[in-house]
């Protein structure tokens, strides 16, 4: 029976209480949100926090609004949430994609986005989704709060900007016209981590010619997780599958996998490429309105 | 610590450590050992209950973060001596095979009918693919679920 170490409880009433409870009990206090990447770690006791904040009561943190031209998004916001949501599947297709492949139903049901981009883990789909869109995240302490870029805020595996007493509230997604965008992920069974996984983020101009592109690869140890020379390589050109080719060659250059159990460096090479030129494929699609 | 929550229209208050996970209160604490426990590590899914009409993994969730929520396991489905209708489709289509993952399924298939009462063939295996059947046998399973969705009203009649 795998159980995790003893530890303190304490359930947050406000985004306040949160706060204070964290600086209360100090660097050895730890947030839970949905607890689905944070229990069994402790079970494996590679995560041990001597208190547990759980902010799962905080549902001034569990929101989805447009307001202007930015979606954002409460930390708390189930996964399960964000699938289900139309204005998500209209203005950023990329989340619905890659909802639909984190882990499975009853799960989703429980993990947040906000647990997600604090894990931090280099195989999971909404950091790069996040990357692809150039999100911002806010992030509150006692003192107040601050808005830092995805890079700023991912500083490496499982290490974010958040500090011990600080709380990620929202996440912000701008909103590009004629854009469109699409993520895909190989794994080895349903509901397991990547062994490799694209998204893509393309906007058009009237004429047809590309004005901004985001190119993310998951699990393949790309520096920073966006293949900055690859976008270059598309940028006032016209799509074209050879253009795509080109690009998706260049990300893969630029990727640095490492092989596992998951497979040989070769093969996550492999799938870089081709599942970028998917991505660019159908993220163009949508964005000139050809794909629903 | 002491929690308060209500179990199967129950308000039940025990006593727990902060890191008793949900599946072993269920079952230990409150003796509903119909909520089974498999693998652990939420991958296999036997260990479903609904919170809140939510189906989650019992084995992932703190008893503490249950605390103040409702909970409904398997031995909540019989209404007044009457066999939900999952209950009964289960049966009449041999879902139940080995019966391990049984629990877990018959939950997860309350909260699908629940909020779609006429799920197709993909939106039931999809509502059940995190959980695992070791008999392999899914598809009485989902015609256990199609049993069920057609058969509510005449069942809970």
């Amino acid at each position: 029976m795998q159980v995790p170490a003893p530890f303190d409880y304490a359930r947050a009433e406000s985004v306040e209480d949160a706060l204070s409870l964290l600086q209360r009990h100090g660097p050895e206090s730890r947030v839970i949100a949905g607890g689905h990447s944070l229990l069994p770690m402790m079970k494996l006791r590679l995560a041990r926090p001597e208190w547990l904040i759980d902010i799962n009561d905080l549902f001034e943190l569990d929101y989805l609004v447009e307001d202007g031209g930015t979606v954002r998004i409460g930390a708390l916001t189930r996964h399960a949430t964000l699938l289900a949501s139309d204005l998500i599947a209209r203005l950023f297709p990329i989340v619905t994609d890659a909802e639909k492949v984190i882990a499975d139903p009853i799960v989703r049901n429980r993990g947040t986005i906000g647990g997600s981009l604090c894990q931090a883990d280099p195989a999971e789909d909404l950091s790069t989704v996040c990357e692809v869109l150039r999100a911002e995240v806010v992030i509150r302490g006692l003192d107040g709060e601050r808005v830092l870029t995805m890079p700023e805020m991912h500083r490496g595996p499982y290490e974010t900007a958040v500090a011990q007493d600080e709380l990620l509230t929202e996440i912000r997604f701008p909103v590009l016209p004629r854009s469109g965008s699409a993520y895909e992920k190989v794994e080895r069974r349903v509901g397991d981590w990547a062994i490799a996984a694209a998204g893509a983020s393309i906007t058009l101009s009237p004429e047809g010619t590309i004005t901004h592109a985001a190119i993310g690869l998951t699990s393949v140890g790309l520096d920073g997780r966006t293949a900055t020379r690859a976008e270059e390589r598309l940028l006032g050109q016209r799509p074209a599958d050879e253009l795509f080719d080109a690009a998706a060659a260049i990300a893969a250059e630029d990727c640095n996998p490492v092989a596992d159990q998951r497979g040989p460096v070769d093969y996550k090479r492999h799938l870089a490429a081709e599942l970028t030129r998917r991505v660019l494929r159908r993220a163009t699609e949508r964005a000139a309105g050809e794909e629903g | 610590m002491q929690i308060t929550l209500t179990v199967n229209g129950t308000e039940v208050t025990a006593e727990c450590e902060p890191r008793t996970l949900l599946v072993h209160f269920v079952r230990d604490t409150l003796r509903l050992t119909g909520t089974h426990w498999g693998c652990d590590t939420s991958n296999c899914g036997t260990c479903v209950l609904l919170m809140d009409g939510e189906p989650v993994k019992s084995c992932t969730v703190l008893a503490a973060m249950a605390a103040g929520r409702e909970i409904r396991t398997v031995e909540g489905l019989a209404q007044n001596g009457t066999l939900d209708p999952v209950q009964q489709g289960f049966m009449a289509e041999h879902g139940l095979q080995c019966g391990f993952c049984t629990p877990g399924m018959m939950m997860t298939a309350r909260a699908l009918l629940d909020r779609n009462p006429d799920p197709d063939e993909t939106e039931i295996r999809s509502a059940i693919s995190g959980q695992i059947c070791r008999c392999t046998g899914y598809s009485t399973i989902v015609r256990s679920v199609q049993w069920a969705a057609k058969n509510q009203e005449g069942a809970q009649a």
